[in-house]
């Protein structure tokens, strides 16, 4: 039983009760949800994704409306009576097997389970953890010089990040409301989009030498990743350096970490990292430093174009690297660098940006 | 075409045999294959059943038994109950090629040239030696004459091998019995069995059976009792005069005055009218006819034309009529919608026709197949040449995709349905001598196309309208289904009473809502019926209350009906979209009779418009 479980249940027992009355009272049920495409963000004035006033209805009045408030209420009555009632907790694979019982309500496939309990958040102003929803998966791992208080069902569980891990890591756990902060010697957050190169910074110490914390994003980064990197910022004022491959989806990883992504655009407050900064790879980089590089692909290019479109990536920064990108016709990853010696990235390219970008002085 | 090929023939069968006549003519006659001579054979002594009926108006009772009695040879009676033919006449309709009545008239009839059933006999005679077996009777005090009879194929004569008086237990009609090679086949399109299909749906006023040669019986039966009108004789009109047979009634006249001649030779000319063409002719109206040549039946003819002569009257056309269009075509196909037009008459070259078509759409037919066309002439089933015919042609020409029909460009729509199209007309013309396509004559592909059109519009109409009664119903079991799940799923959650979803169904679906609502108190019951419409257009229909009990204080007051020990009570109501009205009245009767309660009934709406009642039609009805 969590803290916020009473709440959580009166949350959705509410949703319940609005179907219920508009039932009662002879209007056909309908629900009113924001409206969740691209044309729908907004970016709000501390700079993080948005929905916009724009709501789209769904009503019973189609089908298809029908069919989701119906389903909408057996979820809601799994969220209610088995998770919160009982302390329990199903993935999000779970719940679309537990449907197959549901009759009329069953999902037909898992993003649809997967949206609408999305839907239930935005409509809750909660979070799924706060439904005992979980992702199939757990988030990534971090390693550095932070000592953490973790409550899990077995009790409370303290660890240095560095101290009483292998090197693998701490694994960010679903829940990071979780996780409590004990003490820390950080001065820089590293996301880094691939493992192989968390691993690289680890084995050269790049932590201990520059007091920093690597978190492994694992691609498209998580919830939990990034609400973990969100807290990291705002409660110990760490700063955030974001460093990927230099293509247009790596770009992305970066934008969804600072600013947020269409689909969770309900948590972006919670989730996003204004303040995170882009480190590189950089376009620039890839003349600077001589990098290996293969050619763009088509579906590349039109990445790189729709980025220059993309509200988020609207700087004379991103415009100037985005065209010459495309002027390139190139991409590189992070790994190139070892072509210049395994410490290369260590010992120059990442003391070079980071002081570029003012997060280390020399 | 017609007319003159008949001379030729006559001509011919002087100078030659009539046998070898008959084999350079087989292909014409319909006797070039062995199927086929047997589709010809039936179908020449079914029409002169069906004609000999009609013209006695009496229900044609046809029977038509194929027995299969050596390889290769068929045994085939046609019995009928018409009028009979009598004794003297008995050997020249079977026995004498171009023997008939129906040959100088101008008149819609099934045959026209006489050569048909005694063409058949020669057909029977030369390739089984044979000859025909005639019985026939015309009335109850008569005797019944039964004849053998072999056409000479010199003479062109009737031999008569027998003739004897013969008990019969028919009151009347004639039966012709055949032996000839042929073969009896099935399961295609040019059959013994489709064309008697096909001949039973433009004369639903005859009932067919057909037995077949394994003994397998089949019958085609009357859909109506209503004798097709007769069509009436009329003399020709100028318009469609050919130079032929202008000058062959120019020398056979008995008058003896140009004038008076055209005015009693030919239809729609009056005694101004006649004055005129000679005019116009540049010919003496005096004239005696018999004296005129080439040039001057040429001047008539372009005289015929100048002049504005009226346009032949149509009642000499016998067409079938919506109604046994409609009764044919729904008797031998499983439909969901049938519709059918008579065109009003109309002229090609100076000959009278009414088109008349029919659609049939939906219930067994194939939906992936092309659309089934049926042909017909003057109530004939045209079997053959499908592709070469103006009703074909126009078919394809139509853009059915306008009427949510498919059709791959050009050709005959896909889909569900059958198309017939009839031709009623003294004169039809055909593209042959065979006369199984008709020729793509303007006047005719037109009218042909008009009937179509209109027909393809109904259906379309009938399209959409089914489309949105099933999107309805769909909607309507959805919404049943899920609707009630909601609110028992929500009560249950919120441990509360499950919601009426009645009055919500309503709005969704769009319907009229009836909710009758009872507040029991210990006496009187106070009764409250609430109606909304929640359609788009204006409603107005009847409910109707019935209960054992009187009831009291209506408001509004009903229209009163005891019926036995019950009493009826019938408001009559018109709401307009979205309008909601209610009916109070006070009910005495014990609280465990409330249950049992009948629904409230609704007159006058369809019941997919309605929710809350039971809803009948008796206006529709």
């Amino acid at each position: 039983m969590q803290e916020k479980d009473p709440q959580s249940r009166a949350s959705l027992k509410q949703v319940i009760q609005t179907i219920y009355e508009q039932l009662e009272d002879g209007t056909i049920p309908n629900m009113r949800l924001p409206t969740r495409t691209k044309k729908n963000i907004e970016i709000t004035e501390g700079e993080v994704w948005v929905y916009g006033d724009s709501e789209s209805t769904r009503s019973a009045k189609t089908t298809k409306g029908a069919y989701q408030l119906l389903k909408t209420t057996h979820l809601c009555d799994l969220l209610i009576n088995d998770h919160l009632q009982q302390n329990k907790s199903s993935t999000l694979r779970e719940i679309y097997y537990i449907s197959e019982n549901w009759n009329h309500a069953k999902f037909n496939e898992q993003p649809e389970s997967d949206r609408l309990i999305e839907d239930l958040e935005i409509i809750t102003g909660l979070q799924r953890e706060d439904f005992h929803v979980r992702p199939e998966e757990n988030g990534a791992t971090i390693f550095g010089p932070l000592r953490i208080k973790e409550t899990t069902k077995r009790g409370e569980r303290t660890m240095h990040c560095q101290e009483d891990v292998g090197e693998a890591g701490y694994q960010i756990p679903y829940n990071v409301e979780k996780i409590e902060f004990l003490e820390h010697d950080a001065q820089l957050i590293i996301a880094i989009e691939t493992g192989g190169m968390q691993d690289r910074l680890i084995e050269n110490g790049f932590d201990e030498k520059y007091n920093a914390l690597l978190i492994h994003l694992k691609g498209q980064p998580a919830r939990s990743t990034r609400r973990l990197i969100k807290r990291l910022n705002t409660e110990l004022q760490i700063p955030v350096a974001v460093f990927t491959d230099s293509d247009p989806w790596s770009y992305r990883i970066y934008a969804s970490v600072a600013y947020g992504a269409i689909k969770t655009a309900h948590l972006s407050e919670q989730m996003a990292t204004p303040q995170a900064q882009f480190l590189g790879v950089q376009p620039t980089d890839i003349i600077e430093y001589n990098l290996s590089t293969d050619k763009l692909t088509n579906q590349d290019i039109k990445a790189l174009h729709n980025e220059l479109t993309d509200p988020r990536f609207n700087t004379p920064y991103w415009d100037e690297q985005i065209k010459l990108q495309l002027e390139l016709g190139k991409k590189a990853e992070q790994q190139a660098f070892a072509g210049k010696g395994l410490n290369y990235v260590t010992d120059t390219y990442l003391p070079t940006r980071l002081t570029e970008i003012g997060m280390i002085k020399r | 075409m017609e007319d003159p090929l008949a001379w030729k023939l006559a001509k011919r069968q002087e100078s030659i045999s009539i046998a070898e006549f008959f084999e350079k003519n087989r292909q014409i006659l319909g006797f070039d294959s062995q199927p086929r001579s047997l589709i010809t054979t039936v179908k020449e002594a079914v029409d002169n059943a069906l004609d000999a009926c009609e013209e006695a108006e009496i229900l044609p009772d046809i029977l038509i038994f194929v027995e299969q009695t050596g390889r290769d040879v068929i045994t085939l009676i046609v019995e009928d109950n018409g009028p009979g033919i009598v004794r003297r006449q008995i050997p020249c309709v079977f026995a004498k090629l171009l023997y008939g009545s129906r040959f100088h008239a101008v008149k819609q009839s099934r045959g026209q040239q006489g050569i048909g059933i005694s063409a058949a006999v020669l057909h029977s005679q030369l390739t089984s030696g044979r000859p025909v077996r005639i019985i026939s009777k015309i009335g109850k005090d008569h005797p019944a004459h039964y004849f053998e009879l072999v056409i000479n194929t010199k003479t062109n004569e009737p031999e008569i091998l027998k003739d004897e008086e013969i008990e019969w237990d028919r009151l009347h009609g004639t039966r012709v019995e055949l032996e000839m090679e042929a073969s009896y086949v099935r399961g295609r399109r040019q059959s013994v069995y489709e064309y008697l299909k096909e001949t039973a749906i433009v004369n639903p006023h005859a009932r067919i059976t057909l037995v077949e040669p394994d003994g397998n019986e089949m019958l085609f039966e009357r859909a109506s009792e209503e004798m097709p009108v007769a069509a009436r004789e009329v003399l020709p009109h100028p318009h469609g005069i050919e130079l032929g047979t202008l000058m062959k009634i120019l020398r056979y006249t008995e008058r003896k005055r140009l004038a008076p001649f055209l005015r009693y030779s030919f239809s729609k000319i009056g005694l101004h009218t006649a004055e005129e063409i000679c005019k116009t002719a540049e010919i003496d109206p005096n004239t005696d006819p018999r004296t005129l040549g080439v040039d001057d039946a040429k001047k008539l003819i372009k005289a015929f034309k100048k002049v504005k002569i009226m346009a032949p009257s149509t009642d000499c056309l016998s067409p079938i009529g919506e109604e046994l269009i409609y009764r044919g075509l729904r008797k031998e196909h499983t439909a969901d919608y049938i519709t059918t037009t008579t065109r009003t008459p109309s002229v090609h070259s100076g000959h009278p026709f009414i088109i008349e078509a029919g659609i049939a759409y939906g219930g067994s037919l194939r939906k992936d197949e092309r659309a089934k066309i049926l042909r017909f002439a003057n109530r004939v089933p045209l079997l053959y040449q499908q592709g070469a015919c103006a009703i074909t042609h126009t078919i394809e020409k139509i853009k059915w995709r306008q009427y949510g029909i498919d059709q791959a460009q050009g050709s005959l729509p896909t889909g569900p349905l059958v198309i017939l199209v009839h031709i009623a007309s003294t004169h039809t013309p055909f593209t042959s001598e065979s006369k199984e396509a008709i020729a793509d004559v303007p006047e005719i592909m037109n009218e042909i196309g008009l009937a179509l059109k209109e027909l393809a519009r109904r259906v379309s109409a009938y399209l959409s309208k089914e489309k949105t009664l099933t999107k309805r119903r769909e909607k309507e079991v959805i919404i049943k289904k899920i609707l009630p799940q909601l609110a028992t799923k929500t009560a249950q959650i919120l441990e509360r009473p499950t919601p009426d979803i009645n009055p919500i169904i309503a709005k969704i679906m769009g319907n009229v809502l009836v909710k009758r609502e009872i507040h029991e108190n210990e006496k009187v019951h106070q009764v409250i019926i609430q109606v909304q419409n929640n359609t788009e257009t204006t409603q107005r229909f009847t409910l109707h209350e019935t209960h054992e009990h009187p009831i009291y204080n209506p408001s509004p007051t009903p229209k009163t009906t005891p019926i036995a020990s019950e009493y009826n009570y019938q408001w009559k109501i018109t709401l307009r979209p979205q309008e909601k009205k209610a009916i109070l009245y006070d009910l005495q009767t014990k609280p465990d009779e409330l249950q049992k309660l009948p629904p409230p009934i609704i007159d006058g709406i369809e019941k997919e418009l309605v929710t809350g009642a039971k809803a009948i039609n008796q206006r529709g009805a």
